[in-house]
C-alpha cells in the first residue's frame, strides 16, 4: 500500500472525527497497527484537534474532577450487582436442585414414616384382635363358670387353708355327672420357683390320696379356675405344693388346703 | 503504547487511569460541548456526565473500532446535541446549526476573558472561514461528508481534500 497516498487522501481526519462508516473505521485501525507513519499521522492530527477545541473551552474544567471522582465508586459496585446477579442465577439453580433434593427426600422419609406407622398399626390390630380373643375367652371361661355355680348337679366343696398357709382358702366343684372337678384357686399364693400346685382326690378310711392333676401355668391364669377331670369318688380334696412334676404321694407337711364331701 | 496501556487501565477501572485520561481529554471534550451549548453552567453539567459516561461505559469501547479520542468526541457531541433536543432547551436557545465555534470569538459572549482567547483567535485566523465552518461541523459536530457538502454547498468529492488542507494548516501551527 502506498501510505504517503493514503495519508494525503484525508481519510485520516474523517477517522479522528468519527464520521466514516464502521467497516471502513476497522480497516483503517488495522493499518494504523501495520504502518507507524499512519499512526503518527493520526496521532498528530488529534494532538491538533484536541488544541483546537481546548482553545473553545471557557477554562480548563480541573475543578470539576473531584465531584465526578465522588460520584465513580458507582461502576465497580455496578460490576458487583451484575456479578451478584449472575451468582443469584447461580444460587438460584442450586438452591432448587437442592429444594427438590431435599423435597424428595421428604417424600421418601414420609413414605417410609408412613409405611412404619402402618405396620405399627397392623401389628396394634393383632395385639388388639388377639385381646379380643382372650376377652372372649374369659367372658367364655365366666359364664361357663356361672353356669356351673348354677347347676344343681355340681357340688362345691370349699377348701380351709391349712397349717402350711392358714390365709389360703379353695374350692372344688365337682360335676359328678361329667367326672369334672373345677378347682377354685384365688385365694391361693403364687407358688415358689421349681414348686407346683398339686391336687388329690380323698378317700377317708383309711386317707387314700388320689392325684387329679396339677395346677400348671397358674400364675399366668387370671381367673384361677382349673378343670380337672375326676373319676374317682371323692370324699374330699386337697391341695399340697409339690416339686415341679407332681409326686407320686402327697407332701402333708406342705398341704395347703383342705376339704371334706358332705354327704 | 503509553496511551493504550492507559485506555487498558481505566477499561479495568483504575482510577488513577481515568484521573490522567481526565487531564488529558476534558478541556478538548469541554470545548465541544460547549461549542454546541453556548452555556457555560450547563456545559460543566454535561462535562459531568461525560466522563462519567466515559467511566461506566470504558469496558464497552472497542479500539477496533477507533480512536479512543475519537469514543469520548462522540460520547460528548451526543451528550451536547441530546441537551440541545430536550425540552427545556428547545425554546430557550438557538439552533446547533446556524452557529460555527469560532462565533464564541464573534459573539463577545458572557464568558468574557475566561476562554483561551487569544489562542482561539490564532486558530481562526490561520484557518479561514471555509475551514472554519468545515472543521465545526465534521470535527466540532460530527456532521458526515454527505451534510457536510450540502450544507457547504461544496461538491461531496472534496470534502475530504478540504478538510486535510483545513487541518494542515492547523497542525502547522500547533505541533512545534
Amino acid at each position: 500500500m502506498n501510505t504517503e497516498e493514503f495519508i494525503a487522501s484525508g481519510i485520516l481526519e474523517l477517522y479522528v472525527y468519527g464520521v466514516l462508516p464502521e467497516t471502513e473505521n476497522r480497516v483503517i485501525t488495522k493499518h494504523l497497527k501495520q504502518y507507524p507513519e499512519i499512526r503518527t499521522e493520526v496521532e498528530e492530527i488529534e494532538q491538533a484537534l484536541m488544541e483546537l477545541s481546548g482553545a473553545v473551552a471557557p477554562e480548563n474544567p480541573e475543578h470539576l474532577l473531584q465531584s465526578i471522582k465522588e460520584k465513580l465508586s458507582a461502576r465497580p459496585l455496578a460490576e458487583l450487582s451484575a456479578r451478584k446477579r449472575s451468582n443469584w442465577f447461580t444460587y438460584t439453580g442450586w438452591a432448587a436442585s437442592v429444594i427438590l433434593l431435599v423435597g424428595l427426600f421428604f417424600l421418601f422419609d414420609q413414605n417410609r414414616k408412613l409405611e412404619e406407622s402402618l405396620e405399627e398399626t397392623r401389628n396394634r390390630n393383632i395385639q388388639l384382635e388377639v385381646r379380643i380373643a382372650d376377652a372372649r375367652n374369659n367372658a367364655e371361661k365366666t359364664r361357663r363358670l356361672l353356669d356351673i355355680l348354677r347347676d344343681k348337679n355340681i357340688l362345691k366343696v370349699p377348701l380351709e387353708g391349712q397349717e402350711a398357709a392358714p390365709e389360703a382358702y379353695a374350692a372344688a366343684y365337682w360335676d359328678k355327672e361329667k367326672n369334672v372337678t373345677y378347682i377354685d384357686a384365688l385365694g391361693l399364693p403364687d407358688p415358689p420357683e421349681g414348686m407346683v400346685y398339686q391336687i388329690w382326690s380323698l378317700k377317708m378310711a383309711p386317707l387314700t390320696p388320689t392325684s387329679m392333676g396339677l395346677l400348671d401355668d397358674f400364675e399366668t391364669d387370671e381367673n384361677k379356675i382349673f378343670e380337672l377331670s375326676n373319676t374317682n369318688i371323692s370324699e374330699g380334696f386337697g391341695i399340697t405344693l409339690e416339686p415341679e412334676g407332681g409326686s407320686e404321694t402327697p407332701t402333708l407337711e406342705r398341704l395347703y388346703a383342705l376339704g371334706v364331701v358332705s354327704s | 503504547m503509553q496511551q493504550d496501556l492507559l485506555i487498558s487501565r481505566l477499561r479495568d477501572g483504575n482510577e488513577q487511569a481515568f484521573e490522567r485520561i481526565y487531564e488529558l481529554y476534558s478541556r478538548s471534550l469541554y470545548g465541544i460541548i460547549y461549542s454546541i451549548i453556548r452555556d457555560e453552567a450547563v456545559s460543566e453539567e454535561i462535562l459531568q456526565d461525560v466522563f462519567l459516561k466515559i467511566w461506566h461505559e470504558a469496558p464497552s469501547y472497542d479500539p477496533e473500532k477507533g480512536r479512543f479520542f475519537t469514543w469520548i468526541l462522540n460520547i460528548a457531541r451526543n451528550a451536547s446535541i441530546d441537551r440541545l433536543r430536550s425540552k427545556e432547551y428547545k425554546n430557550s436557545q438557538r439552533n446547533v446549526h446556524e452557529e460555527y465555534f469560532s462565533d464564541i470569538m464573534e459573539s463577545g459572549n458572557q464568558t468574557s476573558g475566561k476562554i483561551d482567547a487569544i489562542g482561539l483567535q490564532k486558530y481562526i485566523d490561520i484557518l479561514g472561514p471555509m475551514c472554519k465552518k468545515l472543521i465545526d461541523l465534521l470535527f466540532f459536530k460530527g456532521f458526515t461528508q454527505k451534510e457536510s457538502a450540502q450544507k457547504l454547498q461544496i461538491p461531496l468529492g472534496t470534502v475530504k481534500t478540504r478538510n486535510r488542507m483545513c487541518i494542515n494548516k492547523l497542525r502547522a501551527n500547533v505541533i512545534r
